[in-house]
């Protein structure tokens, strides 16, 4: 296997990819009690529109997450119970881009490693059981709806993006999951559950070729074809809507701001960005930024207040939010801070130590092995490995971040989604 | 393996080190336990979030936080917890190990005494807490208490062990309440402070590769502002055996589409500190702890009758509470059935694979929170709370000895005492 060393931060990876297009990653942790495993695919609640041996398939909004819940079911009962008896705690998530099952357990990983395998790459559905599935996501559905993070998080998907899948929710509807079928779910498992199509990344206490053997005696010995994917035109800078607002069951209105990002490129490029945008941020108005502390002593934002980028295939963003009582006011802010960067440039000594705080965190980050594994596949499936931010790192410059604040904290580029309380106008 | 020391600092003052190579960073956290109590539960709240503010040498929190960046980004956050009857205030502290410091420095000598600092040396201005980091904070719990409401699930629950232990001091949020936080002044804020430090009993934790001496010697120079009190004493919890001889039932309407329906028991007097509390942690696997647990597998799979279902025990108060999300049409359905799966294993109704499955799953759990740092201190603080010493290897050995004969005679000491449904507002 080959072998990867980040020796500034204490890690090691093995990788090799199988006979089979398995791309496999192994973290050994001997001194730690538990090994962690995450068996993921390259598709998540976006990938709607693919094609497959030549046709063109349109499947409704939730089928993967749809899969994920059906895909603990086996021809003998359900992975979930035999994973759980060996005293695994077995998950599983969909996200817009990708769909991870994994375990952790601190005895028999071998055993429930080829449980995971087995379950994940062998469908069994039948019309009975999802006709039920049907029943339980849709509690689940009503559930995420009657959550306010979420859908103001759904509206400024919906407010920043005009086309791109980004904009649909992950679980779907009530009504875009009544037209699933058995049949669309075999479509979907067949044209991505292809061993070529996922990463296995495990941390622990484990031997890495050991790893390889029983993946290599579990899946499929050949790879299959690769469905491609469409994501709909391609968008402009431009937010599709500047502001959008819903009333909830809330004591105080909470709000997302976001921003959209340059789309990312594959590799290391797209990596540099977002560690630059991770940077940038932290400048523009992170917890020792000028502006965070001018926020939080006005009342304008209070301890929840949080803020990311994210990437996905064909978009990215920034995006800041919590509680506020005056989220246009926080907006406002935000826009006279990037401007005054824009004029002034960031502080050089709030740079170096701002560097200085986003990569101890980071570091401190590698303690979970869901951050290792996770992190891995999702770069892995963008072109390059979770641990190069260490080595890129020292080289992002406080000019890079200048020119992210001045190019995407824009008008143009700006919404703002809020959720007042029930009762409350603007 | 880590080796564990726990050593008094100072008269009432105790030191828990854990150390150990296996992580990135060091975790500290400083705890002082005051009795859970209506009239300063607020007040306590808030006190961790005004210290957080500013102290006399980082006087805002821009300051604080550049001194944390310096210190490779390290955190020091308020918090507020709950164990058995004792409200728990303090910090939870984390920052790179030693061993990876670009520059070879020392952090943990620095970050302890920043700890303390924070602690200790608060910004005052004349003589007590700033009006502004008063009032901020006010507002910001005022915030907090309001937005329980926001997430349904723990709402619900928080509902029922309010209504269920009203007159206990359990049924106090730890979080104080709304008129209680609007009465507080900077001065009234400030004596309450200065009791807290008098009086409260003082837990000091830490988890990293610097050895317990080094560690000690750290911590004692951070907190030695700290007064000096013979007794600091950890508070009581009571615990009530008996239910009342019928079920209180509550119904609430909010604007939902859907229900939950939570569900308290009393377990009879069994608590963390007696002989069958590994039964009882087994029962409540067995019941509704797991993903393998008959509320999961038969009242969510099974008949669907809801989204989620799921079980826990309060170990210092010896309480079962159920939780679930359900249909509005479901209620009388969906505690039909809880209740017929509890019956079902009073009555032995254990089969192996779900008996195994609950003591792996719950083994397992404990095994990984040697592997985690912000767990293994929660574990540590509960055991202090309750003044046990008990190892999370030790608890493991018990829980392999548990039959199902005794997590049924677990389960035949519960008794229903409170049932409270959250539905929507029509219909």
């Amino acid at each position: 296997m080959d072998q990867q060393q980040f020796p500034q931060v204490g890690e090691e990876m093995f990788c090799q990819t199988l006979e089979n297009g398995l791309h496999v990653f192994v973290f050994p942790k001997p001194e730690f009690q538990k090994g962690y495993a995450f068996f993921a695919t390259n598709y998540g609640g976006m990938d709607m529109k693919f094609c497959l041996d030549g046709a063109w398939h349109q499947t409704p909004a939730g089928v993967a997450h749809f899969l994920e819940h059906k895909m603990f079911d086996t021809r003998e009962g359900n992975a979930l119970q035999d994973l759980a008896a060996n005293g695994a705690s077995p998950n599983a998530f969909t996200s817009s881009a990708i769909t991870g099952y994994y375990f952790e357990s601190t005895e028999k990983f071998e055993e429930n490693l080829r449980i995971l395998l087995s379950f994940v790459s062998v469908p069994w559905f039948t019309q009975e059981s999802v006709d039920k599935e049907q029943g339980i996501i849709g509690q689940e559905i009503g559930m995420i709806e009657d959550n306010p993070d979420w859908k103001v998080f759904m509206n400024l998907m919906a407010a920043l993006y005009r086309t791109h899948p980004i904009r649909v929710s992950v679980a779907g509807s009530v009504e875009s999951i009544s037209r699933i079928t058995a049949d669309t779910l075999y479509a979907c498992h067949k044209a991505f559950y292809d061993p070529a199509n996922m990463v296995l990344c495990v941390a622990g206490p484990v031997d890495p070729e050991q790893v390889c053997r029983t993946a290599r005696e579990i899946l499929p010995a050949q790879a299959g074809p690769i469905a491609a994917k469409d994501y709909g035109e391609k968008e402009s800078h431009r937010a599709a809507q500047s502001l959008i607002e819903t009333a909830m069951e809330v004591s105080t209105p909470i709000f997302q701001l976001g921003y959209k990002g340059d789309v990312p490129r594959r590799g290391e490029e797209g990596l540099r960005q977002q560690l630059v945008a991770e940077l940038a941020l932290e400048a523009l108005l992170g917890n020792s930024s000028p502006l965070y502390a001018r926020l939080y002593r006005e009342g304008l934002i209070n301890q929840g207040f949080s803020y990311g980028y994210e990437s996905y295939p064909g978009c990215s963003f920034l995006c800041a939010g919590g509680e506020s009582r005056d989220p246009l006011a926080v907006r406002q802010a935000v826009a006279q801070e990037a401007g005054r960067i824009g004029r002034e440039g960031i502080n050089g000594k709030l740079w170096e130590r701002i560097k200085k705080g986003v990569y101890g965190a980071k570091v401190r980050g590698l303690n979970s092995f869901e951050n290792l594994c996770v992190g891995q596949a999702q770069a892995f499936f963008a072109g390059t490995d979770y641990l190069r931010f260490a080595q890129l790192f020292p080289s992002i410059t406080k000019e890079e971040g200048e020119q992210l604040i001045q190019q995407w904290v824009t008008e143009e580029r700006a919404a703002l989604s809020v959720v007042r309380p029930r009762g409350e106008t603007a | 393996m880590s080796q564990i020391i726990r050593r008094e600092l100072f008269p009432g003052v105790w030191l828990r080190a854990v150390h150990t190579n296996k992580f990135k960073s060091a975790y500290l956290s400083v705890t002082l336990f005051a009795p859970l109590d209506k009239e300063t539960a607020a007040a306590n709240a808030l006190i961790p979030s005004v210290l957080r503010r500013g102290t006399a040498v980082h006087p805002d929190m821009e300051s604080l936080s550049a001194a944390l960046d310096e210190l490779y980004g390290g955190a020091i956050e308020p918090v507020v917890r709950k164990k058995g009857e004792s409200q728990c205030v303090g910090f939870l502290a984390s920052f790179l190990d030693d061993a990876y410091a670009l520059g070879g420095e020392r952090v943990l000598e620095s970050a302890a005494a920043l700890l303390g600092e924070v602690l200790l040396k608060p910004y005052t201005q004349d003589g007590v807490f700033s009006p502004d980091y008063t009032d901020g904070e006010k507002a910001n719990l005022l915030d907090r208490i309001r937005g329980q409401m926001n997430d349904k699930r723990t709402y619900a629950t928080h509902r029922l062990t309010r209504i269920m232990c009203g007159e206990e001091p359990f049924g106090v949020d730890k979080l104080g309440d709304e008129a209680h936080v609007e009465a507080v002044t900077p001065a009234g804020l400030w004596q309450r402070y200065q009791d807290l430090l008098r009086t409260a009993a003082v837990e000091v934790y830490y988890c990293g590769s610097a050895g317990p001496d080094r560690v000690e010697e750290a911590l004692k120079a951070a907190l030695s502002g700290l007064p000096v009190n013979g007794d600091r004493i950890i508070p009581d919890c009571e615990v009530r055996l008996t239910a009342g001889p019928e079920p209180r039932v509550v119904e609430e309407a909010m604007d939902v589409t859907q229900g939950k329906l939570a569900m308290g028991f009393r377990t009879g007097g069994v608590t963390c500190w007696e002989e069958d509390y590994p039964a009882l942690t087994m029962f409540n696997a067995v019941f509704g702890g797991t993903t393998l647990s008959k509320l999961f597998m038969n009242v969510r799979e099974k008949l669907s009758l809801c989204y989620y279902a799921s079980s826990m025990v309060e170990k210092m108060k010896g309480l079962v509470l159920v939780s679930s999300g359900i249909e509005f049409d479901k209620y009388q359905t969906a505690k039909d059935e809880i209740l017929a799966q509890l019956e079902a294993i009073r009555r032995g109704g254990i089969e192996d694979w779900e008996l195994e499955g609950a003591r792996r799953t719950l083994i397992g759990g404990h095994l990984a929170t040697l592997d985690d740092q912000a767990r293994q201190e929660e574990f540590w603080l509960g055991q202090a709370a309750a003044g046990l010493d008990t190892t999370i290897e030790e608890l493991c050995a018990r829980l392999e000895k548990v039959t199902g004969e005794q997590v049924a005679a677990a389960a035949r000491t519960l008794e229903l005492d409170t049932v409270y449904f959250l539905k929507g507002k029509e219909g």
